[in-house]
């Protein structure tokens, strides 16, 4: 192979170059979205389920929820400490979350997810940035 | 005795099993439990439905009547704003004798020039479910023909099978044509399939269709076609009704009093 040294400087330099964001984040975690709790949510005290639950499952809940509704016919569900909530992402989660851009939003984008949820659920109008505490 | 080993390895193979069917059993009793409808939700076999053609007539005669339509397409965000018979969606409409029920002739009888609530109709035994790949349209337990918008993909097989023509496809973002977002229900997206769904988010609910309880003239009639003494049975046993195309054998269940 000819030019061997330069080559190999040159990728050293090209894969430091192209790997730059892994190599500047290992170590440091990127600091965690600051999620907002509606003065609603925050007098709940618990969502449907505990809260280590919820942030490790609402999408498995979210996802059995839609086919217990269109498929079983099935709108209420028990939760585990026997309280009855409709199952509805609209009318019950975005109830007491009606700030999506501050609490769904801010942490989905930080994981970089993107649910289509909302191409057909609708956010309550008016509601996206009210009571914020 | 011979074969004990062997006998004693196929009794304990038995015996594990029931180490499985435990949590196998813990799953399903936990699942089902959780999960229930409303107390005051109407509970049908059959959902069916019986059009007045003549009350309907009555009342479009006297004030060019479309309330049915309108609270149809109002309590299911139908955008109604998009122009033109292409790419327009709908979930109830009116039509003429001789598009309802093509084939069936009726020239110069009075029903030549009767109005024709069409919607679908939820058949028995229907070809849009048949052809759909996703299973995203069922036949739900009582009867009603469903569309699971989460899984429709958008190929339209179901549009080209049905014979109704009672299903429309989003070629668009259908939001920017919907006169009033109702935020209670849900829109649909760009490539997926609707039609009429009996309205059975309002029946999980206690409510008739939108439409039954929308019209005026009490001429539609809403009710469990399995049950022998439900008033669409009635009326369909008092008078002389008609469905449409039932030589294609898909059952309809919307009749026409006529």
């Amino acid at each position: 192979m000819y030019n061997t040294g330069k080559i190999i400087i040159g990728l050293v330099i090209f894969v430091g170059l192209i790997g730059y964001p892994i190599w500047s984040s290992i170590g440091t975690p990127s600091p965690q979205p600051e999620l907002v709790l509606t003065a609603k949510a925050k007098a709940a005290k618990e969502c449907i389920e505990s809260t280590e639950f919820m942030k490790a499952s609402h999408m498995k809940v979210v996802d059995e929820w839609r086919n217990k509704v269109v498929r079983e016919k099935d709108r209420i569900y028990t939760a585990s400490n026997g309280k009855e909530y409709v199952m509805s992402l609209t009318n019950t989660c975005l109830d007491c979350h009606s700030n999506k851009d501050t609490f769904c939003d801010r942490c989905h984008n930080w994981a970089s997810v993107r649910p289509y949820c909302w191409d057909c659920h609708n956010v309550p109008k008016g509601k996206e940035n009210e009571e914020h505490s | 005795m011979k074969n004990t080993r062997r006998d004693f390895l196929k009794a304990a193979g038995l015996c594990s099993l029931g180490l499985f069917s435990k949590p196998v059993k813990d799953a399903f009793a936990q699942d089902e439990s959780a999960y229930s409808r409303r107390p005051e939700a109407l509970v049908g076999k059959r959902w069916g439905m019986a059009v007045d053609v003549k009350k309907c007539a009555e009342k479009v005669e006297k004030d060019q009547c479309k309330d049915c339509i309108a609270a149809c397409h109002v309590a299911h965000n139908v955008p109604t704003n998009i122009e033109g018979p292409k790419e327009e969606i709908k979930w109830i409409w009116r039509t003429t004798y001789e598009h309802a029920f093509p084939g069936l002739d009726a020239k110069y009888t009075h029903l030549e020039d009767l109005p024709f609530v069409v919607l679908c109709n939820h058949c028995d035994n229907p070809p849009c479910v048949r052809v759909c790949p996703t299973k995203a349209t069922f036949v739900a337990k009582d009867g009603i023909v469903m569309m699971d918008f989460h899984r429709c993909i958008g190929c339209r097989y179901c549009m080209a099978a049905c014979p109704f023509g009672s299903r429309s496809f989003n070629f668009k973002d259908p939001r920017p044509f919907i006169p009033e977002i109702r935020t209670e229900f849900p829109t649909r997206m760009r490539g997926v399939v609707e039609k009429c769904n009996f309205c059975a988010e309002r029946l999980a609910e206690g409510l008739l269709p939108a439409c039954v309880d929308a019209c005026k003239a009490k001429a539609l009639i809403f009710g469990d076609l399995a049950d022998p003494d439900s008033e669409v049975r009635q009326v369909i046993r008092e008078n002389y009704t008609i469905r449409r195309k039932v030589y294609l054998g898909t059952q309809p269940s919307v009749f026409y009093v006529i």
